[in-house]
């Protein structure tokens, strides 16, 4: 920090990625609130765990090596580069950086001055918003698979996807110079395909291997309707998630950065935001965008789904994750149009999936986030053709091939690997609970050792009355 | 006697680097970090076994019909 502009500027984006991972935190609130008035009594408990453990194992491993990834893998590594020593200097989890650091060097422990000057303030909370995506990764796969996965098996999952395939793919396509931008000219400002499709991915492969909640389906392979327990609850978590949305988005964009240090091809003095590209936009153009596809997604839903609470606050969701891809440039009224198509579609595919397939997505994850991402980086290739993808030179331009590619990559990465894992955790018996522990409900443990300590104590209490 | 080296504020913070205790055994922490992190994987799944199973005995039992009754049939 070397003039008092510098440290200005540093201190506020400390503080700025600081209140996003506050507002972040809101979204996992949301996922437990919704999974748990999704799921039927006998489970919530158990449900509401295994969203809730996700929490800490994302963040000691992200710790580990997911922050490390981010920085190790822009390259591929060995399409355009090997490894970048900064992944070392300040994202390995024995880095001095990655611990409370002042601004001078660490000689001894080999951290120069230069690197501390800037990351001894911006590391921690780059971190944790990368982290809270991280986290929002594995629980969009959580709901889908609620009432019958063994929780050791979803946190398995979680980790793979949170601290390893979601960070690598942002690494490659959510990067200023990351190997997709770079070749592809992939664009997605708001990870419609980098955390969404990869999770929409995962969670298709779960389900997959997996199977149905017993009674799902009947005999002649229509399904059954399994109603929420609690439809309020629902709702409420969905609000809570648009809410920490809000803090996902504002964590997407660099808040303010100056032409020089960006040292592309932008001229001229004016300073900026921009998004993970590196690219100029602002809080205001994402306010609009965010807002706008968020009323066409629930209007569209609303009538789709006949005024149906669930899909019409779960299209809302879809409707600003089919956007997010191109919400730094898209005309609000695109927003609201694409927002309200991709979900329409979306929702058309859940059912058509579930009849077809026999897959049983509890909370329609696969639709909302794999579909409405997947979509989302598509639709983004066509309306943003020819735009250029990084204010760097040499970078290809923005095209529909480039994000179809990039939409299929993401997608995969989240599929493949995890179909793999969730066979190998099936072979092992650790992927289902057994039939009957379905049947008697996740919570039956607790709820019979709640019962057990109910009956003593009231035995207690009136033997001591006589 | 400090456990980071420091034992007083008077000092330009250009010049300060790390302040957390027992700098130099980064390393030895990580490995215990990945330790703490892998064994709760396997005692989870431990567990997560051991209650399975013993759910499992209890099907049709009078304790398991009593149970299912206090969480609700739904």
């Amino acid at each position: 920090m070397g003039t008092q502009l510098d440290a200005l500027t540093t201190i506020f984006t400390e503080f700025y990625y600081w209140v996003t991972i506050v507002f972040m935190f809101l979204i996992h609130i949301g996922f437990c609130m919704y999974e748990v008035g999704v799921s039927r009594r006998r489970n919530h408990l158990r449900t509401l765990m295994k969203n809730t453990m996700a929490i800490p194992l994302v963040t000691v491993t992200f710790f580990f090596f997911g922050w490390w990834l981010y920085f190790a893998f822009p390259n591929g590594p060995w399409i355009t580069g090997g490894i970048p020593e900064i992944a070392s200097k300040i994202a390995a989890p024995w880095s001095p950086l990655m611990a409370p650091h002042l601004s001078g060097p660490s000689p001894a422990l080999g951290v120069a001055a230069t690197d501390a000057a800037t990351w001894h303030r911006l590391n921690g909370v780059f971190w944790g918003a990368f982290l809270l995506f991280s986290i929002t990764t594995a629980s969009i796969i959580s709901g889908a698979i609620i009432e019958r996965v063994r929780s050791g098996a979803f946190w398995i999952i979680a980790v793979l996807i949170g601290s390893v395939l979601w960070i690598i793919d942002a690494a490659w396509g959510w990067h200023y110079g990351g190997w997709m931008v770079q070749k592809l000219g992939y664009h997605d400002a708001y990870a419609s395909g980098v955390v969404h499709a990869i999770a929409g991915g995962a969670a298709l492969a779960t389900l997959i291997v997996l199977g149905p909640r017993l009674g799902k389906f009947r005999p002649d392979g229509t399904p059954r309707e399994i109603p929420p327990h609690n439809v309020w609850l629902v709702t409420i978590g969905l609000f809570l998630i648009y809410t920490g949305f809000w803090g996902f988005y504002a964590a997407c964009n660099i808040p303010i950065i100056s032409p020089t240090t960006i040292a592309g091809q932008i001229t001229g003095a004016t300073w900026t935001a921009t998004n993970i590209y590196l690219a100029p936009t602002s809080l205001s153009a994402i306010t609009f965008n965010f807002l706008m596809s968020l009323s066409g997604g629930m209007m569209a839903g609303y009538i789709v789904s006949r005024g149906d609470p669930f899909w019409t606050y779960s299209c809302g969701l879809c409707g600003v994750i089919s956007t997010s891809a191109g919400n730094d440039l898209y005309h609000p009224i695109q927003a609201m149009l694409i927002g309200a198509l991709v979900p329409t579609i979306a929702y058309k595919l859940h059912y058509y999936v579930e009849n077809r397939f026999k897959i049983d997505d509890a909370v329609g994850a696969v639709a909302v986030h794999g579909y409405g991402g997947f979509l989302g980086v598509v639709v983004a290739g066509f309306m943003l053709w020819g735009q250029p993808s990084s204010p760097f030179a040499g970078y290809a331009a923005i095209t529909p091939w480039g994000n179809f590619i990039g939409a299929c990559i993401m997608f995969a990465l989240g599929f493949v690997p995890i179909y793999a894992v969730c066979l190998l955790l099936n072979r092992m018996n650790l992927l289902r609970v057994p039939a009957a522990a379905e049947v008697q409900g996740l919570d039956f443990p607790t709820t019979e050792a709640y019962t057990l300590a109910v009956r003593e104590i009231i035995a207690v209490e009136r033997s001591m009355v006589k | 006697m400090s456990t980071n080296g420091m034992t007083n504020w008077a000092v330009d913070l250009a010049n300060v680097g790390a302040i957390y205790p027992l700098q130099g055994m980064e390393v030895l922490l990580v490995v215990l970090g990945l330790i703490f992190w892998l064994g709760w994987h396997v005692l989870q799944i431990r567990q997560e076994n051991e209650d399975l199973d013993k759910q499992a005995r209890l099907l049709g039992e009078k304790q398991e019909v009593e149970t299912r009754d206090l969480i609700g049939l739904y």
